[in-house]
């Protein structure tokens, strides 16, 4: 759905969305590489279950909320990647953090 | 961290930026709150580490903010970035979250210089995914240089719309369509305004040239679009509407394949913080949205607060932030660093300026209203993207007897989910003034309370 503009070089780390390993560019918010990784959503809905993605970009819409390395409703879109970060599509409603 | 200032700025866009670099040189101790990494705000997000070729992309109105975030680097502002302002009450007391941790500041003066938002434009099936903002389609350009891959529309009205199709062709990102939903009226309406907007030509000529490349790329453009709508199941496919009238009079039904939607009807005031200060707002009826009521050096109605740029009424990038050099001198007296004749004299260019780069928004304003159907949308489309509330049950609530927002929350839960009314607030105050027969100035808007953002114990307990 986006891709990059064709740029010389770019630093790129390493991060799993949803179990999977991906290579994304340095710098760029949690929503954008999973934008750029093809994913469809981000999460569900906990009224109706239904998909969304990322729809403001800037914070305002709440609509990028996703688990992050098991913190669950992060704005996706506010965060920056960092290398090894563990990123979830989150499922309806938050649940409470387990105790470890 | 520090826990007092002077001068509080929140917000690190052209007003913020200005405001804070002119107190700071005027002598004040001043720090800038923002919740990027880095200055810019929207409208100059990324520019200290944009690279080529986005950077040319992005056009000479983009780098303009190099300079003035220069300026504020070395004015000697303390700088606090990632920080989200969760807390704001009428004694000035400052909520900042940062990484996770809970802090407060005091100052005994505010500037909030809290920018835009777009407008909401609730439409049929502009919940699916693959439809966003236009703001959000630039954003992914400034910020990761991510333009979209697949088929992409652009819809509705405004200057903003034009950018993004004239940066988007510089990129050479290919347009299946630009859908106008500008009623044919404006422009008749507009034209009263254009005399008084020719100082500020250069606009105009932007504009114009904007219009011109989008024509010249041979992009279809459909204009005076009534019954927009995002089609889908689960995802994006297809955007449909129905044509204005054409020469033969005729109007007709198409329907455009696309993965991506991108939706703008010009921008609001963001003004939660202006609110949870407890400053007066006003309805402004030819910006068709909610502005904070000030004086001409951004005096709001609260002793210690003043407000810049598009927070106190949308103003552009330019203006914003000659109104946030206006504020750093009211500060700067306010708090006996200058005098009145100081202030007065270090004013007048500004105030010259600022009267130019204002001339050109009636004309503006006119030419782009908001279109009725996206203000005021029927029954079945989604106002409330968080609780998911559609007009229908708002219109219900307004005729159970709920006069207001803060009632209409109530029963229906909207405006109660995380963005805490941010996406819906406007439409529920438009819907219920036009179920109730009320103005908007007798509906009001949905009453801000802390905590802004959703705040863990943990990070509240994290100090």
């Amino acid at each position: 759905m986006f891709r990059r503009v064709d740029e010389t070089s770019v630093d790129t780390l390493k991060l799993r969305i949803e179990d999977r390993e991906y290579e994304v560019p340095v710098g760029i918010s949690v929503a954008a590489a999973v934008l750029l990784c093809g994913f469809n959503k981000v999460r569900n809905t906990p009224v109706t279950d239904s998909p969304r993605l990322p729809y403001c970009m800037m914070g305002i819409c709440f609509d990028c909320l996703m688990t992050i390395d098991g913190i669950p409703n992060q704005q996706a879109c506010q965060l920056e990647v960092r290398e090894n970060m563990a990123i979830e599509i989150q499922r309806g409603t938050a649940e409470l953090l387990q105790q470890r | 961290m520090k826990d007092h200032c002077q001068l509080l700025v929140i917000g690190a866009g052209p007003a913020g930026l200005a405001a804070a670099a002119d107190a700071a040189r005027l002598g004040l101790d001043v720090a800038l709150v923002d919740e990027q990494k880095a200055p810019g705000g929207q409208i100059y997000r990324n520019i200290g580490s944009a690279r080529e070729p986005v950077r040319s992309y992005l056009g000479k109105d983009y780098l303009r903010g190099e300079p003035l975030v220069a300026e504020f680097l070395r004015s000697g502002a303390t700088y606090i970035n990632n920080a989200s302002v969760w807390y704001l009450d009428e004694r000035l007391e400052t909520g900042l979250l940062i990484d996770g941790a809970s802090h407060f500041i005091t100052a005994e003066r505010l500037i909030l210089a809290t920018g835009a938002q777009e407008r909401p434009m609730p439409l049929p099936g502009w919940q699916l995914p693959g439809v966003m903002t236009a703001g959000a389609g630039q954003i992914l350009l400034k910020s990761a240089a991510m333009i979209p891959s697949g088929r992409v529309v652009l819809a509705g009205s405004g200057p903003l719309l034009l950018l993004i199709a004239w940066q988007y062709l510089q990129v050479g990102v290919k347009i299946n369509a630009i859908i106008d939903t500008t009623p044919r009226s404006s422009l008749p309406e507009a034209l009263p305004y254009l005399p008084r907007a020719l100082p500020a030509f250069d606009y105009l000529l932007k504009g114009l040239s904007f219009v011109l490349a989008i024509k010249k790329a041979g992009i279809p453009v459909y204009k005076a679009v009534v019954d927009l709508r995002a089609e889908g199941h689960e995802l994006l496919e297809s955007v449909s509407f129905t044509t204005g009238r054409g020469k033969s009079n005729e109007r007709t039904e198409i329907s455009i394949e696309a993965e991506t939607l991108l939706l703008h009807q010009g921008v609001i005031p963001n003004l939660r913080l202006p609110l949870a200060a407890g400053c007066e707002v006003e309805w402004d009826e030819q910006q068709q949205s909610w502005k904070t009521t000030k004086d001409i050096w951004g005096q709001s109605s609260i002793d210690r607060v003043l407000v810049a740029g598009d927070c106190s009424g949308i103003v552009g990038a330019r203006a914003g932030e000659l109104q946030g050099r206006l504020c750093a001198l009211q500060a700067a007296h306010q708090l006996n660093k200058i005098d009145l004749q100081q202030r007065d004299r270090a004013a007048t260019r500004i105030k010259r300026s600022l009267q130019r780069h204002l001339s050109i928004r009636p004309f503006l304003d006119a030419l782009y209203p908001p279109a009725r159907a996206y203000q005021v949308p029927e029954d079945e489309t989604l106002v409330c993207r968080c609780e998911e509330v559609n007009a229908g049950q708002i219109r219900q609530a307004a005729r159970m007897g709920c006069v207001g927002p803060n009632q209409v929350k109530a029963f229906t839960r909207c405006g109660m989910g995380p963005c805490q009314g941010c996406l819906c607030g406007s439409t529920v105050s438009a819907l219920v003034a036009d179920e109730t027969g009320s103005t908007m100035e007798q509906v009001g808007y949905f009453r801000v309370r802390p905590p802004f953002k959703p705040i863990t114990l943990g990070e509240l307990a994290n100090t």
